[in-house]
């Protein structure tokens, strides 16, 4: 652990995406300390200073009804990172689980299990999530269950794939040979040898998620107002372009920063664990 | 004496890496006369593998290696050709046999493709139909006689006796003056490994090739070779003709391989003393004050 | 032979190989003497591995049974046939977890089995470490700080702490340097004794079944050429396949050329 922050921190690249995700972080966990108007979060209204260019106090200008841009993109943080962690958190043990029993168990169960899979795969995300989106209510909660549902099967062919390989290593015959249970040659042997590329994974999809649901709001499916979104905010300034610029830009430019900065840590992590084994 | 084809001089390699300078290499003398079959024989780690690549000259661009002493092919030395002409070398006047013939030969090709590649190293105009009459006659000369299917063949196709037959024909098409053999028939089965073995002296000796024979089986370098170096940790600790050396192994690193090589005629697991103190004991030369170097 | 610890009778194993079937043991019938080591020799492709993975269960033969202690054995093995029977793997780099500490490689066989009391089993882990020449403290380090010996012998401390009575070897020693190799058959034989363990060697390598084996059972193409003594075995070899394995074998010394070259000599009588 020590040894992969000092290399992610010793390479100019990782550097960087340590730099970009740290401040997202923390402006997510400060947005209240941060933020100029943190009452901008909810539903406001400023006639007086509405549509503005960036100007002091308003550093990223303020949208159509008066809000602090830059305060909204705080907070917006703050959800997405909720979004992103919460969407991981159930998509990643449920695909790890099905792809470790699929490749361990093979025959029928990995039939059954890896064309479900196959399924899901099949359908391109955003639609998935358009059509989970369209029946349900447009809602935070069911966000993330539209995008969980369609995020767990990466997990499980990434998974499977590696259980595969590891099945044919010797440990696990010493450990069957042994009469170890299915339960301990699955989880305590082969997942472990599943974490590093599960975590350099995970690392890559929590800009991915941040995306997913900024095009889910973007298309007006998402988070609602007046809760802020960096998707809903791109959407609501696109109409405005070029003149009120500072609309889009400065959400577009987080999204990217967010986005941007997940995938250098996960590449750099793709290296020093790959190395490491 | 005539010069030698090959002279290794005082050779040193170091790796350069995270944690400073590995030297795996402290200075090794080594020397091959035309035609001679010289082994280097040692356990895995010792630095014989590196010496063949040092040979080929397929470190010498690596930037993390330094390289220190000589290496002399021909009376030329390898560190002040260019990249391009050592390469140059490989395939065509030095070329290598790997221990695992199956992995060495690429598998998308038919062997009579990879012939042709081979021949044009050396002749860069050589046909295709050409080639296949130069192979079927090398692949004859290595015993195999329905030459005209194996060209037709792909490596998985055939045997792992066969395709080791395949290389070590390919690696002598060109008719090289130095035949580099890492391990030889390692991966391969005992009797298949002996026919293997058998076919490779004959040739070289029909061929008039010199041989540096690479192995950690000392049974295997008895059988093939004239002269003998013993390799320990990166130098190198015992030398001799093979007979001599092993009718009377005079340091006690090679008196140690020899104690623990089990014995066809039994005797027991040996005792191997835990010790390797004795083992950086100076170098023995059977040849020391005979003229020779 | 009435003390056989297992008998192998009329195995037979076929596989299915994309449509045709592939024999790979052809009715082999094997005795195993309690506390003897007999060894399976052969080329590859001759079934030694395929007779190995039925001794253990991995899969089950086409026909045929193996008793163990008078007992057949059950296709679906029980946890004590498990404790009864155990691998040492040809490669040490695979056979033990990467991601796992020596000390927990180890405590999983005494955690399976309930073997000693929960707070002694570290104390356990660091007497078979012991028991095979390797300092306690190796219990908490990771599998890639060891050697390649080092690795067998942990591997073999795995096997010891079933407190088996059968241990399957299958080329313990091919994987490994030839000063190695002798300290680890060394260690081999040494257990066999102490431990009152029986064993089945499976090796390619003549010279080591030699020095390590009482009996010898010669495998060519599924089916055994010849069977004996390992002394009678290597000085008066009957079958042909047997001659030429032992003749193939490279050599050091005088006597053991003499004894190749006396072998090719009745070859042409």
């Amino acid at each position: 652990m020590k040894r992969t922050i000092s290399i992610l921190v010793a390479n100019p690249l990782s550097l960087l995406g340590v730099v970009l995700v740290a401040t997202v972080v923390l402006s997510a966990l400060f947005a209240d300390f941060i933020a100029p108007f943190p009452e901008h979060r909810g539903a406001v209204v400023d006639f007086a200073n509405f549509n503005k260019a960036p100007e002091w106090p308003y550093l990223m200008g303020t949208d159509l009804v008066g809000r602090d841009i830059f305060s909204r993109i705080l907070y917006a943080y703050r959800i997405s990172l909720i979004l992103g962690v919460v969407v991981l958190a159930i998509a990643v043990p449920v695909g790890v689980t099905v792809g470790l029993v699929a490749g361990y168990f093979g025959g029928w169960t990995e039939y059954v299990l890896m064309r479900i899979t196959d399924i899901f795969l099949s359908i391109p995300p955003l639609v998935l999530a358009m059509s989970i989106m369209g029946v349900l209510e447009p809602t935070l909660a069911n966000g993330m269950l539209a995008v969980t549902v369609m995020w767990w099967p990466w997990y499980t062919r990434l998974v499977y794939n590696i259980t595969r390989s590891e099945r044919e290593e010797g440990y696990v015959l010493a450990a069957e040979v042994i009469g170890a249970s299915p339960l301990h040659v699955i989880f305590r042997e082969i997942l472990p040898n599943c974490v590093p590329a599960v975590v350099t994974k995970m690392t890559l999809d929590l800009g991915f998620v941040i995306l997913i649901a900024s095009s889910l709001s973007f298309l007006g499916l998402g988070v609602q107002p007046p809760t802020p979104d960096l998707g809903s905010m791109v959407a609501d300034g696109a109409k405005y372009l070029p003149d009120s610029w500072w609309l889009t830009v400065f959400p577009g430019l987080a999204i990217l920063v967010a986005v941007f900065g997940f995938n250098l840590i996960g590449d750099a992590l793709r290296d020093i664990l790959g190395a490491d084994q | 004496m005539s010069r030698p084809l090959l002279d290794i001089r005082d050779l040193t390699l170091g790796f350069k890496g995270w944690t400073g300078l590995t030297e795996v290499l402290h200075g090794i003398s080594l020397n091959i006369q035309p035609g001679e079959r010289v082994a280097l024989v040692g356990e895995s780690g010792s630095g014989k593998s590196v010496t063949a690549r040092i040979v080929l000259g397929m470190l010498q661009s690596l930037r993390s290696a330094r390289i220190g002493g000589t290496v002399e092919f021909d009376g030329r030395n390898l560190a002040q050709m260019s990249r391009a002409e050592r390469q140059q070398l490989r395939g065509t006047r030095i070329s290598m046999i790997f221990q695992d013939p199956t992995s060495s030969l690429n598998p998308v090709y038919r062997i009579g493709t990879q012939f042709h590649e081979v021949l044009k190293r050396e002749v860069p105009g050589f046909s295709y139909q050409e080639a296949m009459n130069r192979a079927a006659e090398i692949l004859r000369e290595v015993s195999i006689v329905d030459a005209e299917r194996v060209l037709n063949s792909y490596p998985f196709q055939l045997s792992g006796g066969m395709n080791q037959r395949v290389m070590i024909a390919m690696a002598l098409a060109n008719e090289p003056d130095l035949l580099l053999a890492d391990e030889p028939g390692t991966a391969l089965d005992v009797t298949v490994q002996a026919q293997t073995l058998d076919l490779m002296r004959r040739l070289v000796e029909q061929h008039n090739t010199a041989v540096l024979f690479i192995s950690h089986n000392l049974g295997v370098v008895r059988e093939f070779a004239d002269r003998v170096y013993v390799i320990y940790k990166g130098r190198i600790v015992e030398h001799g003709p093979t007979t001599a050396l092993f009718d009377d192994p005079r340091h006690p690193y090679t008196r140690a391989l020899m104690t623990a090589v089990p014995r066809l005629t039994g005797g027991g697991v040996p005792d191997i003393d835990d010790d390797a103190s004795a083992f950086s004991a100076p170098l023995v030369d059977h040849l020391a004050g005979e003229g020779r170097p | 032979m009435n003390d056989a610890l297992i008998s192998i009778r009329k195995v037979s194993k076929t596989f299915d190989a994309g449509g045709h079937a592939v024999k790979a043991l052809d009715n082999v019938s094997l005795d195993v003497e309690r506390g003897s080591c007999l060894a399976i020799v052969g080329e590859s492709g001759s079934g030694k591995s395929t007779l190995a993975n039925i001794v253990l269960g991995i899969y089950p033969p086409s026909s045929g049974e193996v008793m163990f202690d008078g007992e057949p054995l059950p296709a679906r093995r029980t946890k004590l046939n498990r404790r009864q029977i155990q691998l040492v793997q040809q490669n040490p780099l695979s056979s033990l977890n990467p991601k796992r500490s020596i000390g927990a490689s180890l405590r999983l066989a005494l955690d399976v089995h309930g073997i000693g009391e929960r707070a002694e089993r570290k104390d356990m882990v660091r007497a078979l470490l012991e028991e095979v020449d390797l300092p306690p403290e190796f219990a908490s380090r990771a599998p890639a700080a060891l050697s390649g010996g080092q690795r067998q012998r942990v591997a073999i401390a795995r096997a010891l702490a079933c407190q088996s009575e059968l241990v399957v070897l299958d080329e313990p020693t091919s994987a490994l340097d030839v000063l190695v190799q002798a300290r680890v058959l060394k260690l081999l034989s040494e257990l066999r004794p102490k431990r009152k363990l029986t064993y089945i060697f499976i090796t390619h390598d003549l010279a080591v079944v030699r020095n390590i084996a009482d009996r010898v059972a010669v495998f060519e193409k599924g089916r055994i050429v010849e069977t004996g003594p390992t002394r009678r075995l290597f000085e008066k070899p009957e079958h042909p396949y047997t001659r030429g394995l032992i003749g193939a074998v490279p050599v050091i010394t005088r006597e053991e050329l003499a004894l190749r070259a006396s072998l090719s000599t009745e070859e042409n009588t």
